[in-house]
């Protein structure tokens, strides 16, 4: 029954991965980018909170309000003044520049809070220790449920947002032929302004979802990334945007299972799965609906090639 | 990639240069000043021996990840994976009772063995996936070595063995590995360059679907550029481990060595055989001048990656190159045309940004 217990709760920690690689798996589809700064983006959403939650004592969840909206800013000036103009020389020069920028934000953390870790999960009050007790070997924690809805609310929205509305068609539109996108009046580099926006958006929940479920610190962005391109590679890459949410979980799982043969395996037999999925000829989860996906209408898919 | 294709109005007038005058004379000063930096352990100080020899793992590092990315188009972020088995490598070859200088040597070969079966998961990567997908590599790695309680643990371990040397012995041989090394790397990429490999592995990097319409085996020369440079990364370890003595899997794992990397190839100048040893001088300079202020410093290397990637992607050497056509070392091709008014001279080495 234990084992029964590390899968349940290695699919509430992919809910976490889910969330922390929806953004990526968002900038890469539309943009062909990958940011290597996401994880540090989602620990400097974190630091923010933090720093509110110095000034005025109330919920995490309050102070996620004025910080998403600063963050949304952020990610559209990121691509607008940063990855914009590095885009013209081709994908792989927006990558050195988001590690630049991964390394300007760790460091400037690091400056500016100490190298202490932190956590929000104290200011949650009950919600952090509360846990429905199944039977005497399976509980679930109450925040890890939550994590895990959240991420399910987030995907749900992301879909809908890509498949029923106007932007998020010029999204897709983008992403698929950026000239043609043009030839039909899109504005591609305000489409993709947006579309980092929002991946930088998602990516702050993220942040607020690892600032409560753990600690973290200055230079915590980088695992997360890790684990997020991970999650994003399981799930088969821009198969679908579900594809992230179903790597995460597959991630969780292995992660938990791992750290119950020996804890120091947890992160190394997450790093192992992803490798066996990577040399397996599918080569990611959904790929091979990919061709099926594609030709349903509404469908969430980015590209045509991944 | 053949240079006569380039060209077709005046086919038979063209004449190939690979050699100028300017190349020529600037590949014998250095051949000169390679031979001339032997002598360095004799004339200086020990303290400013051990420099050097950071320098030169800095110059080897730069051309490494710039063959791999400059030249393959393969930007990783994952090549301290071999860095650190290099040098752990070199500690377990050593406890096994191998001299410590034959172990590096055997290390540096096992980091292109273990590139073999490695490169068949990381080469499935394309663009930016390959950056990161080498990076996981380098984590479990790290992670792996860091659960071996031969090797130290997550505490690290030092390189004991050297201590059967004398102290000034044991730097001065140190000293010309790492000069031995780095000259064998880098006359290895240069005389690749000017083979027929260089040319089809610029193709690749300029456009793997095209190159591969024309024949060229696009795998196979990824694989051999990918061997070369974990092989060259990890002389790199071996070599640091050798002049610090210590290693511990957090640090020598660290992606900071890729941060390091990019640095310098990105304001050297990417995708050119000078620019990443000048980039390895100025990232030695900002180091021996800021490297203490901790984060300030880093921030201000990332700073100048991202201005150097925004702005200025050709870096310091390919801008100077674009000004003045000049090629220190011969490792492109040249038209020249046999007419009257002879056209500027062309640079027909496609010595562009990473695409």
């Amino acid at each position: 029954m234990s084992w029964v217990n590390d899968v349940i709760q290695g699919i509430l920690l992919g809910g976490y991965y889910g969330i922390i690689a929806c953004g990526l798996a968002l900038m890469f589809g539309v943009m062909r980018i990958i940011n290597l700064a996401h994880g540090d983006i989602a620990v400097l959403g974190a630091f923010l909170m933090y720093l509110l939650l110095q000034h005025w004592h109330t919920s995490p969840f309050i102070a996620l309000l004025p910080v998403l909206p600063v963050m949304l800013l952020f990610g559209y000036l990121l691509q607008r003044l940063i990855l914009q103009r590095s885009l013209r020389a081709g994908v792989l020069t927006p990558l050195l520049a988001t590690f630049g920028i991964s390394i300007v934000i760790q460091n400037a953390l690091e400056q500016g809070f100490g190298p202490d870790v932190q956590s929000l999960g104290g200011e949650t009050g009950s919600l952090v220790t509360a846990s429905w007790n199944i039977n005497s070997q399976i509980s679930i924690a109450a925040l890890s449920a939550l994590i895990f809805v959240a991420a399910l609310v987030i995907y749900a929205a992301l879909q809908f947002f890509l498949s029923r509305t106007r932007m998020g068609r010029q999204m897709r539109a983008a992403a698929e032929d950026p000239d043609t996108a043009e030839l039909v009046g899109i504005d591609s580099r305000a489409v993709y302004a947006r579309a980092t926006a929002i991946a930088v958006g998602i990516a702050t929940l993220g942040g607020l979802a690892l600032a409560l479920r753990t600690t973290f610190s200055s230079y915590a962005g980088p695992n997360q990334l890790i684990f997020a391109f991970e999650a994003v590679v399981i799930g088969g890459m821009g198969a679908s945007i579900w594809g992230a949410l179903l790597g995460g979980i597959v991630l969780g799982i292995a992660q938990t299972i791992g750290a119950q043969i020996n804890p120091e395996w947890s992160v190394l037999s997450g790093h192992i799965v992803f490798l066996l999925v990577l040399i397996s000829p599918r080569g990611g989860l959904l790929t091979l609906r990919a061709g099926r996906v594609r030709r349903r209408a509404g469908s969430t898919r980015l590209r045509a090639t991944a | 990639m053949s240079a006569t294709s380039t060209d077709s109005s005046a086919p038979a007038r063209a004449t190939i240069r690979r050699w100028t005058p300017l190349s020529g004379g600037f590949t014998g000063g250095l051949g000169a000043f390679g031979i001339a930096l032997v002598f360095v352990p004799i004339v200086m100080q020990a303290r400013t021996v051990q420099d050097l020899t950071a320098l030169l793992i800095l110059v080897l590092m730069a051309v490494m990840w710039n063959a791999l990315a400059g030249y393959g188009g393969l930007v990783s972020v994952g090549l301290q994976a071999y860095i650190g088995l290099g040098a752990y490598a070199t500690i377990w070859f050593s406890l096994k009772g191998i001299d410590p200088y034959w172990a590096m040597i055997l290390a540096t070969l096992f980091c292109a063995v273990v590139a073999v079966p490695l490169s068949f998961v990381v080469l499935r990567f394309r663009g930016a996936q390959f950056a990161i997908g080498t990076w996981v590599v380098a984590e479990a790695i790290g992670i792996y070595i860091g659960l071996d309680n031969q090797l130290g643990a997550g505490t690290g371990t030092s390189l004991v063995q050297l201590d059967s040397y004398a102290t000034s012995t044991r730097e001065h041989i140190t000293y010309w590995f790492a000069l031995g090394m780095t000259a064998l790397f880098s006359i290895g990429v240069f005389v690749m360059l000017r083979s027929r490999l260089g040319a089809s592995l610029q193709a690749i990097r300029d456009d793997e679907e095209a190159a591969a319409s024309v024949g060229v085996r696009v795998v196979a020369g990824k694989r051999i550029l990918f061997l070369l440079a974990s092989a060259g990364c990890g002389a790199a370890g071996a070599l640091t481990v050798a002049n610090i003595l210590f290693v511990q899997p957090t640090s020598i794992f660290s992606v900071n060595y890729s941060a390091d990397m990019i640095f310098m190839v990105l304001v050297g100048g990417i995708g050119t055989f000078e620019g990443p040893i000048i980039g390895a001088l100025i990232l030695y300079f900002i180091q021996q001048q800021f490297g203490n202020d901790g984060t300030w410093y880093l921030i201000g290397l990332g700073a100048t990656a991202i201005v150097f990637a925004v702005l200025f992607p050709r870096g310091l050497w390919g801008m100077l190159q674009d000004r003045t056509g000049w090629q220190f070392l011969p490792v492109g091709y040249r038209l020249r045309r046999a007419a009257a008014i002879p056209p500027p001279e062309r640079d027909q080495n496609p010595a562009e940004a990473v695409g």
